[in-house]
């Protein structure tokens, strides 16, 4: 049995429908890829799987002893949570409480849970720092330290690296691929391409309806693939060529990093997934 | 006559030693609600129940109900469920909502107390409504057991769902994700916002309770970074200013509302300018 198993979805908001015809599983052991152009339903995807929104049709079931308290989540980066008033194993150790039951605080276990996952994202030496003190790259260990206390088997990540520089980009795919090496189930949706994908073993991808699910080697050699990553590479400029390469070192040199509203971040896409095709 | 046998002599008359309990226990559970409303971007709610609050206020005055609560009270928890319900309804945009409650919530109560009122003095009665300045003469034994009794709730709930509604503030989705049912959390935080504006309208009238909201919250977040001891120094500096502003206002023959709010205002004053000093 997976832990995940989608049938046929059709998900939408207020009666319009985003996607159709999803269906795919995630098995223990698997990194999965969520990909799709702007709009396509990714984070309804996202939102769906987590139970936050219903999907019009089609099931979603979950299996070998995954709970909906089990599934880590990661989520996009928000502005708000940028001067949040709180030390780093405050929030941390907020990802027991669904082991809380109806305790009102945090007892032994919980605080040892939330030690372990500091010292595992190095966070260790930072746990009494103030969250919005910390740079981009380090907010990002937190909330994935956070999501590792609700689960060790299963982390959804939605965008995950939005706004963070190049280099602390490649970190945290190479952190991600370790946790997968280690057991964790990863399912995520990314904007970008090449590095996102590079870790992964199964990929998804989404449009109006279902375009792709499958192993990534069999993606690499599919047409949606070529067609997918054509269309993003029209768009760069020559001489952009930038990506991560999976030990996450970095080989050549991305311009406009930074991303804070629609249109820069389409400017960041574009000079991101520039270039090298090697992967 | 010296500062210490004014107080003594005040303190001889019963009105007194409740108006100051009475003053301690409202601004001390107004201070803990206010860092979730500060933070969650909710203070706008808190300003525009109190208004809705002087409206059900006016309603009871001219039905002259025995106590006042028995009808105000209901009013306005169920003025922050809409509110708060509007809010999250994309179509409506909650502030625009805010400010239809508040605004006709005031038109209605004005034009009741004026077209109904037996009293003979209706601006006086506005007045104390909308400061709060006269009527601490009038608080009774009942009211104040109904008010500590009230703050007790609220400090309790506070303290009990103190982890979950950490969690809740800092991360919304994260929560529902781990099992942790947001919306209810939202729904306590807002009936328990709309208690303690019932509990200060006595004590510092409908204008001016929002200020016991906010004010404590946001001096303590800019002296702390992280969240215990933010909650612990807004419970701190609330208390403390409704003391010193009791005080204050037996000493000069203030209004005690607005002297308590001028003592919680130069607090965020002295800690905005000592901020910026040591910067």
């Amino acid at each position: 049995m997976s832990f995940i198993t989608c049938t046929d979805l059709k998900l939408g908001y207020d009666g319009e429908t985003v996607t159709e015809g999803i269906s795919f599983e995630v098995n223990e052991g698997d990194y999965l890829c969520i990909i799709g152009e702007n709009g396509a339903g990714k984070s309804t995807l996202m939102k769906a799987l987590m139970g936050l929104n219903k999907p019009m049709s089609g099931k979603i079931e979950f299996g070998d002893g995954i709970t909906k308290q089990e599934i880590g989540y990661l989520p996009q980066n928000k502005e708000f949570q940028r001067d949040f008033p709180a030390s780093v194993s405050e929030i941390v150790i907020s990802g027991t409480l669904s082991k809380c039951g109806w305790r009102p605080f945090y007892g032994r276990a919980e605080r040892q849970v939330a030690e372990n996952n500091m010292k595992r994202m190095e966070l260790w030496d930072l746990k009494d720092k103030c969250y919005r003190e910390l740079s981009g790259g380090q907010q990002q260990r937190v909330l994935l330290a956070r999501a590792l206390c609700a689960t060790g088997r299963l982390l959804l990540l939605d965008e995950p690296v939005t706004g963070l520089d190049y280099k602390v980009t490649c970190e945290f795919y190479g952190l991600l691929s370790e946790l997968n090496k280690s057991g964790v189930s990863i399912v995520m949706v990314s904007h970008d391409l090449e590095e996102a994908i590079g870790h992964a073993n199964k990929i998804l991808q989404i449009g109006r309806e279902q375009v792709f699910f499958g192993d990534k080697e069999d993606y690499l050699r599919s047409e949606s693939w070529k067609s997918f990553h054509n269309h993003h590479v029209s768009h760069v400029h020559a001489g952009e060529a930038s990506q991560c390469t999976p030990s996450g070192h970095i080989s050549g040199h991305g311009a406009l990093r930074r991303s804070e509203g629609p249109l820069k971040q389409e400017a960041y896409d574009a000079g991101y997934k520039g270039g090298g095709s090697k992967l | 006559m010296s500062i210490f046998e004014t107080f003594r002599m005040y303190f001889s008359y019963p009105f007194v030693r409740y108006a100051f309990v009475v003053a301690v226990v409202m601004s001390l559970s107004a201070s803990l609600l206010g860092i979730t409303l500060v933070l969650k971007r909710f203070s706008f709610i808190g300003d525009g129940l109190s208004h809705v609050a002087f409206g059900a206020m006016a309603v009871a005055t001219v039905f002259g109900s025995i106590n006042n609560n028995v009808i105000v009270l209901p009013l306005t928890i169920l003025a922050a469920v809409i509110l708060l319900k509007t809010g999250n309804n994309t179509k409506v945009k909650g502030d625009a909502a805010i400010a239809v409650f508040s605004v006709g919530a005031l038109a209605v109560g004005y034009f009741i107390m004026n077209v109904f009122s037996v009293s003979s003095n209706v601006s006086g009665d506005v007045c104390s409504t909308l400061f709060g300045s006269t009527s601490l003469l009038t608080l009774n034994e009942g009211e104040v057991w109904f008010s500590v009794v009230l703050a007790v709730i609220v400090i309790a709930l506070f303290v009990i769902l103190y982890n979950r509604i950490f969690a809740v503030t800092f991360d919304e989705d994260f929560a529902n994700a781990t099992g942790i049912n947001a919306d209810r959390y939202n729904l306590i935080i807002a009936i328990l916002i709309a208690v303690v504006i019932v509990m200060g309208m006595k004590m510092v009238g409908s204008l001016l309770i929002s200020a016991l909201v906010i004010f404590p919250a946001l001096s303590a977040m800019r002296l702390f970074d992280d969240y215990r001891r933010v909650v612990i120094c807004s419970a701190v500096i609330a208390v403390v200013c409704a003391v010193f502003g009791m005080l204050l206002s037996i000493l000069l023959s203030t209004p005690v509302g607005a002297t308590i709010v001028i003592a919680d205002m130069a607090v965020f004053v002295a800690v905005v300018l000592i901020r910026s000093v040591f910067k």
